[in-house]
């Protein structure tokens, strides 16, 4: 267990290296155009490039440049933003919180909702319910988020008039601008989600150890919650812990159309302002989020699966 | 048993179907059958003749599509078609009980043994958890298991196979059932483990009066373990009668075919050589008109067999209890079923082509626990073959045999040069081969020693024509360059495997298990190797399919003067065709011998014991019963002395637990492994013991 997450750590650590390394590589040496152009503008003149150059260190060895970077970013100092002309942590920080709060009411709606759906259709596989919960599924999981963000802004901002259009949040945290974002991502996500619970409680519900559970007599109900449900479990647990990487990058769309400030939208502006101080610390942190959610993943897994539980 | 007493189930004209998207099967048709109290009941018959289907209708579990159509099932009194899914539920688990083929598979991998044990009387009773736990244990040592409360503990992975089927039984014995259902419980289980087993289930009705219904394809099994046996052929019982009668004087032209085909460890290749029934099993829905066995009879009339569909009648002249379907049976002369094809020529042993000198197969694994990165023993080893040693000649047949894990396969591996061995040395016809791994070989190399795979399924490519596959092969060994004659090598391998010739265009989901294997065997064989490596190849068939694929590899080995390499865990099938026997046990070669030295005394122990454990459907053949106590050990983690000392019967004390046995040679080639002096071992009297002509007449004068 302790060397699991000893490993999970190391692996993290060499592929932040690896991902910063190539991010330094693209944006700040003169692999794909020159820097100083890139964040000065085409029409700068050579003077003021080269100005700019001296000043961020940019006539150094690259060797010493990355060097620098790394030092400090791991001492903590993620560098200025360029686009927000401040210190990159304190333009991230409330991006990420601000995520994370959207993230987490997606999934408080999202995990219970498609986890009892999941169940109940692959409980009688080919039943009615069965039928609907699966059409359902996968006719939400097709419409793209920008489709229904568009439908249930006309719904209910424009028509029913019950929720604000915009989830900026410009007057403080407000509950009511969340709701909209949140029932997009929930919408588009959870159908993939449901059917995958649902594939893997069929396949329990025809496994022959339920057959022996139901052969010694034990009530239905005693059958499906003590034998089927944690079997069942175990791949939709992975696949939730998937989603929050899919959340992290995914949101983007969602966030962008609700001008709701969260890391999605940081990320595609930090990428149309060529900020780059802003988009190492974005890559970072996805990577962070990547191996920890796996690592979770798979301490998870464990503790369901005593089949490989750790010696 | 008393006859008086009211039966336990009765099934009357039972037909059962499953309803698919391409029509109705019916899969059991006419079905009777009465349980008395204490009595067990054997079903056999081939797979796919619907004996789990009564099984599951019995317990009235029959999936979405499966349904009874007529008929009844009566459990004391009450009509289970009837019954309501509440009702049904306090009679499963606690009146009727099942045991399943594959217990791993019917025990909940996520839950531990006590939680699975003890929610049975708790679903059937108002007991206290405690009271459950006790009962738990105890019925884990009825079923003597060693150490009941670690066991408790467990999760089912935890457990090694024989361990999880007695689980399963205790479970299906817990609330005292009256009707117990066995389906296959043995099958997926090691012989000697399997001996354990079989024994234990005849103790249960002694001790518990259960009755029981044991479902086998092996008729040695139903021997060993049931009163009255019913015959099964397509959905429909073809012939029931007690065990002492229906082994004796078997009437059915398909019971006489069943026994033709499996072979007696008493019997060889060359004197009596199997008979298999010709033919498939038809499918529910090709069932012929008339006799269902009419296609594959001997005794078919044109007529009278074909004309119209007949019941069951009382064998005239025979046990009251014997029944048959046939309409022929009195003209069929009925002579003592035995292996009974004509005899054919033994074959002269050529000069040594294989010689194993000292070989030895390690695997490494590694080891991530924390334990053992702070012991620094993160690499462990497998010892998966131990110093082997032996020969093999020309138009020999040398079996190896052993239970699962003991290393056979990874011999053939090596043998094969899919892996490399760790020491020793491997010489085919005098050239070195162990250091050279298949990619290494040249094609002639490769070419002369080919294999044949237990799963014909896994070495078939789907998507490419049967005649294409094995053009390929022809064409890879360089045997035939030009079209034409690799397309008349391709039907001449096809003629070999007796295939019919239009089999070229097919593809490989189009055929049956046999015909499938029939081709690997046909791809073995076409560059004339002069070593073929059979891994297991029958142990998935039916019977009679198996006992046809193993004729044709005889015969084959006797046209082409092959050596082969069987490799099995069947000694039955192993003393039928083979010349020199290899008896292997956790990595090591416990004995070794001509099939007579290893069939007779001197034994090793091992060997004794896996004799004991043999299945003979021979109700004259007496065996001395040697049941093992103890798992087998795992290879990471072998005894340091005799590799057997954890379960032998016969174990001698300290010596055996801390020092590895030499060698000790009885005859030329016949060389045991085992710290008991060969005068004591020789002392030893046989296992199988087969009457002769003298004995059997008193027998009879007795009767
Ligand atoms: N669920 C099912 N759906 C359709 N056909 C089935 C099903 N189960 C079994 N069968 C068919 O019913 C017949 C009897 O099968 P089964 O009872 O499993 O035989 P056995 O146990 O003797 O091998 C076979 O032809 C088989 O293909
Ligand atoms: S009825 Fe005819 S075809 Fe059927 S088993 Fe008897 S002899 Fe053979
Ligand atoms: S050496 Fe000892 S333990 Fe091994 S087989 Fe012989 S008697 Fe049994
Ligand atoms: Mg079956």
């Amino acid at each position: 267990m302790i060397l699991l997450l000893l490993k999970r750590i190391g692996f993290m650590l060499f592929t932040m290296v690896v991902v910063s390394i190539i991010l330094f590589l693209l944006l700040e040496t003169g692999l794909t155009g020159d820097p100083a152009t890139r964040v000065l503008g085409n029409f700068a003149s050579d003077e003021q490039k080269e100005m700019w150059r001296d000043q961020h260190g940019y006539n150094q060895p690259t060797v010493v440049r990355y060097a620098k970077w790394l030092g400090n970013f791991a001492t903590g100092n993620l560098g200025t933003s360029i686009r927000y002309k401040g210190p990159v942590k304190e333009v991230l920080l409330p991006r990420l919180w601000n995520t994370a709060v959207l993230g987490f009411w997606t999934f408080a709606i999202m995990i219970p909702l498609s986890l009892i759906l999941g169940v109940l259709s692959g409980m009688k596989e080919g039943s009615i319910l069965d039928r609907t919960i699966s059409v359902f599924g996968i006719l939400t999981t097709s419409v793209p988020e920008f489709a229904s963000a568009v439908f249930f802004s006309a719904l209910f901002v424009f028509g029913l008039k019950w929720l604000p259009g915009t989830s900026s949040m410009a007057g403080g945290f407000e509950f009511k601008q969340l709701i909209l974002p949140a029932l997009v991502l929930v919408v588009y996500d959870f159908g993939y989600v449901a059917r995958m619970t649902r594939a893997s409680m069929a396949e329990v519900m025809t496994s022959q150890y339920i057959r022996t559970a139901v052969l010694k007599g034990l009530p239905y109900k005693q059958v499906i919650l003590k034998h089927a449900l944690r079997n069942a479990l175990i791949a939709p647990f992975t696949v939730i812990m998937l989603q929050i990487n899919w959340l992290l990058s995914g949101v983007i769309v969602v966030e962008f159309f609700f001008a709701y400030k969260g890391f999605g939208a940081l990320l595609l502006e930090a990428s149309l302002n060529n900020d780059i101080a802003l988009l190492e610390a974005c890559a970072m942190v996805a990577v962070v989020v990547a191996v920890g959610s796996q690592t979770i993943a798979d301490i998870g897994y464990t503790f369901l699966n005593p089949r490989i539980r750790f010696t | 048993m008393n006859d008086n007493q009211e039966p336990v189930l009765v099934c009357k004209d039972l037909c059962i179907s499953y309803y698919t998207r391409a029509g109705e099967i019916p899969a059991v048709v006419d079905f009777s059958l009465t349980v008395k109290p204490g009595e067990t009941i054997g079903i056999v018959g081939e797979s796919g003749c619907g004996k789990s289907t009564v099984a599951m209708a019995i317990m009235q579990y029959m999936g979405a599509n499966g349904g009874i159509k007529s008929g009844g099932i009566t459990f004391k009194g009450r009509d289970l078609t009837t019954l309501s899914e509440d009702q049904l539920r306090s009679i499963r688990g606690s009146e009727i009980s099942m045991i399943y083929q594959e217990p791993f598979a019917s025990l909940n991998p996520s839950l531990k043994i006590d939680t699975q044990l003890m929610e049975v009387p708790l679903a059937h009773e108002n007991i206290s958890k405690d009271e459950a736990y006790r009962r738990s244990v105890k019925m884990l040592t009825d079923v003597k298991l060693p150490d009941p409360e670690r066991i408790m503990a467990s999760y089912p992975h935890q457990l090694s196979g024989g361990q999880q089927q007695r689980v399963v039984i205790a479970m299906g014995l817990l609330s005292k059932p009256s009707l117990l259902l066995l389906d296959e419980p043995t099958t997926a289980l090691d012989v000697t483990v399997e001996a354990g087993i079989v024994k234990l289930i005849g103790d249960i009705s002694k001790t518990f009066g259960t009755s029981q219904i044991y479902i086998s394809h092996n008729l040695g099994l139903i021997l060993e373990t049931c009163d009255r046996v019913f015959v099964m052929y397509s959905g429909e019982v073809v012939e029931e009668g007690t065990i002492n009668s229906l082994f004796t004087w078997p009437k059915h032209p398909y019971t006489h075919g069943l026994f033709s085909c499996i072979p007696l460890p008493t019997a060889d290749k060359n004197a009596a050589p199997l008979t298999p029934i010709r033919g498939q099993l038809p499918l529910p829905f090709e069932r012929p008109s008339g006799c269902y066995f009419g296609p594959r009879c001997d005794h078919f009339e044109r007529g009278l067999c074909d004309s119209a569909h007949f019941k069951m009648e009382n064998v005239d002249g025979g046990a009251p209890d014997h029944r048959v379907r046939c309409l022929r049976y009195k003209n069929i002369n009925h002579v003592k079923a035995q292996p009974g094809g004509t005899a054919k020529k033994t074959l002269k042993i050529g000069k040594s082509v294989l010689t194993v000198d000292r070989m030895k197969k390690y695997y490494e694994v590694k080891d991530t626990s924390l334990t053992a990165l702070i012991s620094g023993k993160r690499i462990r080893h497998v010892k998966a073959n131990e110093e082997l040693n032996f020969t093999a000649h020309e138009s020999e047949t040398v079996a190896i045999v052993g239970e699962s894990g003991c290393g056979k396969s990874t011999f053939a591996k090596v043998l094969m040069g899919l892996e490399t061995r760790t020491e020793g040395e491997i010489r085919h016809n005098g050239k070195n081969i162990s250091k050279i791994s298949v990619q290494d070989r040249s094609t002639k190399q490769i070419r002369s020693m080919q294999m044949v795979f237990q799963n014909p399924f896994d070495t078939l490519n789907p998507s490419h024509s049967i005649g294409g596959q094995i053009s390929r092969v022809l064409r890879k060994f360089g045997v035939e360059t030009d079209k034409k004659e690799i397309f008349d090598r391709v039907m001449t391998l096809l003629d070999t495997v007796k295939l019919p010739r239009d089999f070229y265009f097919r593809k490989p989901r189009q055929l049956s298990g046999g015909q499938k294997q029939r081709i690997g065997i046909a791809r073995a064989f076409a560059g004339n190797p002069s070593i073929v490596i059979a891994d297991e190849p029958v142990s998935a068939l039916d019977v009679s399919v198996a006992a046809a694929v193993t004729e044709l590899l005889m015969d084959i080995q006797r046209k082409h003067k092959t050596t082969l390499l069987f490799i099995s865990h069947d000694l039955s099938v192993v003393r039928y065709l083979s010349d020199r026997i290899v008896v292997m046990y956790l990595g090591h070669i416990l004995e070794r011998g001509t099939a007579n030295q290893i069939f007779a005394p001197p034994y090793h122990p091992y060997t004794e014991a896996l004799l004991s454990a043999v299945p003979i459907a021979d109700p004259e053949v007496t065996k001395r019963k040697i049941v093992l106590e103890g798992n087998l050990p795992s290879a990471m983690n072998p005894p340091k002395g005799c590799p057997f000392c954890t379960r032998c019967h016969r174990k001698l004390g300290d010596i055996c637990d801390n020092e590895l046995p030499a060698e000790q040679v009885v005859a030329d080639r016949h060389v045991i492994k085992c710290h008991i002096p060969l005068e004591a071992l020789k002392k030893v009297a046989p296992v199988i013991h087969v009457p002769d002509e003298s004995e059997r007449l008193q027998q009879q004068v007795a009767v």
